[in-house]
């Protein structure tokens, strides 16, 4: 089965979870309040992120075929995205300044065949469309590390709180031998370990990321567990097991959504300090910027390439930040009492 | 009456740098079907953890050390892990003192009594809230369906005792542990929800072991009365003896430090100093040392239990050397 077919698949799971987390939202009346709570405070970041996610969304959606033929023949039998397809044919022969409609290639003008509001780069590609595709990329990263790290930190959290004695020093080693480890060596070193893939990179900043909230829902658990409501659960018969899922994970649930929405930021921007490093991930905004980096220094300055990779990247993580002041400000149970 | 619960030289430790320390020692008691017995003394005298160890749930590194603990001709201790968790909630079932913490903030009223039905019946979810809403409205809840889909911080702290005590008695328990029930309640709730537990005690026909602090509120429910000291009983009648021929001089002090005993303008009695930590018992008389009728045998010798049943047939237990010197001289 080719990647891409995964791909779709992703993409209509993701849809369809979606979904459903969208019905849960509805019928529980706490978490559909926070909801609205949040559309009232952050209606534009809330509509950035949301934009953000479906050019991801359709730059995953792929299938061969349906394209011109007067196009090239790789481009025929190569799967292709929405977004690739609605950039088909765009590409000029160098750099060209955001809408401009000549270019010069090796002295002489040239007739653009579209206009780019973004520009060109030095390999005459729509920038517009490059930044595009880093949103995937973008979220990729964001999404797939949280995925791993969220589960991780919960599980060893939980269980070193909740079970406590020698699984809760066994934890707690990990977490401090981890923590001694500077946290990029660390990267660098498991990146170096697992090879320079998409998922490889996600699997090494997952590691690195997860010790603070396994931290987090540790104590949040030692909390939890001393509480009435599960000293009375136990004394209806309740056994361990559903007393951690029915009692412990939904009051951790409010922390989850936070630590999710703010870890997501920091990714992103990891994985841009990575690119610098040589080793992030191919094309996302910060290999962008590391490969624009260079036409700064050019006479005239090429600066729509990293300008607009700079933009695309600052868009996201401003809009995911407010999103997740907003996520705390309704979520957490101490902001709450202070609106009351 | 007959029997529903026997408890035999229960002791429950706690590790300590000297060893472990009984916080409850060689503890005896009997409860009858339908009976409420009253767990009295002050804070620190083991009382709660008498209750936690009855269900098996002494926190840890706590432990139950010695004993038996017979319920309906099975011991408890006996059970295994399983059999002990279809006893909780069941057989025998607990509310707690704070009602602000003891349902969870996340999750629904109604559909926290559901999971309580469930877990001990294979009822249907249908059946469950129909129960629910029944047993809301028996424990006399207004707007039983309107509070169903409520959740717990939209209650005010007696509703949230009456849903404790709904889910409590979702499965008709034998036997109902009211941990200090009213303790964090307004007094005119307290008068309310003590009136329920009277209800309920007599129409189901449960047993209630009541702790608690307050005479005034064992004087509303007990039909026997076991004082506490320290991790042991002593002192052990009737309601109605203890209240007005209590023989041991710390059921006296206590009944002496009730606010409505003292006369206007007048201090209040105490009882001076504090219970003391488990390390500091002693195998002499743990309450030596607080006492005002206190003797030279007092801080050595256990004291012994002196039986002295003011009536003819009942049975008034006290554990103290000076009235075992008093009966002896009689």
């Amino acid at each position: 089965m080719p990647d891409w077919w995964f791909s779709n698949a992703v993409v209509v799971g993701l849809l369809a979870s979606c979904g459903a987390l969208a019905v849960y939202v509805r019928r529980n009346r706490l978490w559909s309040e926070a909801a609205a709570g949040l559309w009232r405070r952050r209606p534009l970041a809330i509509l950035v992120v949301v934009f953000y996610a479906s050019v991801a969304l359709a730059d995953s959606i792929f299938w061969i075929g349906g394209v011109d033929a007067g196009d090239d023949v790789v481009k025929q039998h190569e799967a292709l995205s929405l977004v690739d397809r609605a950039f088909l044919g765009t590409s000029e022969a160098s750099y060209s300044a955001p809408f401009a409609d000549v270019e010069f290639y090796g002295g002489a003008p040239l007739q653009q065949q579209g206009l780019h509001p973004f520009g060109t780069d030095i390999l005459g590609r729509d920038v517009l469309y490059l930044v595009l595709k880093g949103a995937r990329v973008a979220l990729l990263i964001g999404g797939v590390t949280s995925a791993i790290a969220i589960p991780l930190a919960l599980l060893f959290g939980v269980a070193a709180g909740y079970f406590g004695g020698r699984i809760d020093d066994g934890v707690f080693f990990l977490i401090s031998t981890l923590s001694a480890i500077p946290g990029l060596l660390l990267l660098i070193a498991l990146i170096m370990v697992l090879g320079q893939s998409t998922l490889s990179v996600c699997l090494a900043l997952a590691v690195t990321s997860w010790v603070g909230f396994c931290r987090v829902a540790r104590g949040e658990t030692l909390k939890l567990r001393e509480l009435e409501f599960v000293q009375a659960a136990r004394a209806l018969g309740v056994s361990e097991p559903q007393i951690i899922l029915r009692h412990i994970l939904p009051n951790l649930a409010h922390l989850i959504v936070i630590t999710y929405v703010l870890l997501f930021s920091g990714l992103v921007l990891s994985e841009a300090v990575l690119s610098w490093l040589g080793i992030g991930i191919q094309g996302s905004w910060g290999q962008m910027i590391v490969q624009a980096s260079d036409e700064i220094s050019r006479e005239p300055v090429v600066w729509w390439n990293i300008g607009a990779a700079g933009a695309a990247l600052f868009g996201l993580i401003l809009a995911v930040n407010f999103v997740g002041d907003a996520v705390r400000d309704v979520l957490d149970p101490r902001t709450l009492r202070e609106e009351a | 009456m007959s029997e529903l619960l026997r408890v035999r030289g229960l002791t429950t430790t706690f590790p300590s740098e000297q060893g472990p320390v009984a916080v409850v020692d060689s503890l005896d008691l009997a409860i009858a079907e339908g009976e409420v017995l009253a767990l009295v003394g002050e804070s620190g005298c083991g009382k709660s953890m008498t209750a936690l160890s009855l269900l098996r749930l002494v926190p840890r590194p706590g432990r139950i050390a010695a004993g038996e603990m017979i319920f309906r001709g099975r011991d408890l201790l006996q059970l295994t892990v399983p059999e002990m968790r279809g006893i909780r909630g069941r057989d025998i079932a607990m509310i707690f003192q704070e009602p602000m913490t003891s349902l969870n903030p996340v999750v629904t009223v109604g559909a926290q009594v559901v999971e309580a039905i469930r877990l001990h019946e294979p009822a249907t979810k249908r059946e469950a809230r129909r129960r629910t809403v029944e047993i809301f409205e028996r424990v006399g809840i207004a707007d039983p369906e309107a509070r169903f889909a409520a959740y717990p911080f939209e209650l005010s702290g007696g509703l949230k005792q009456r849903v404790m005590i709904a889910m409590a008695l979702a499965m008709r328990p034998k036997l109902l542990i009211a941990d200090e029930p009213t303790t964090a309640l307004d007094v005119t709730i307290q008068a309310q929800i003590l009136e329920l537990l009277r209800e309920l005690q007599r129409d189901l026909g449960m047993a209630i072991l009541l702790i608690s602090h307050d005479f005034g509120i064992v004087n509303e429910l007990a039909d026997r009365v076991l004082v506490m000291y320290a991790g042991q009983v002593v002192e052990e009648a009737s309601r109605s003896t203890i209240l007005e021929q209590a023989r041991h001089p710390y059921t006296q002090g206590l009944l002496a430090s009730m606010p409505s005993m003292a006369r206007p303008g007048e201090r209040l009695n105490e009882i001076p100093g504090v219970v003391p930590p488990p390390s500091d018992w002693t195998a002499g008389c743990r309450f030596a040392s607080r006492c005002v009728r206190v003797l030279n045998v007092c801080a050595d010798e256990a004291p012994p239990e002196v039986a002295a049943g003011p009536r003819a047939g009942e049975i008034q237990r006290v554990f103290c050397h000076a009235v075992a010197r008093e009966v002896a001289d009689a």
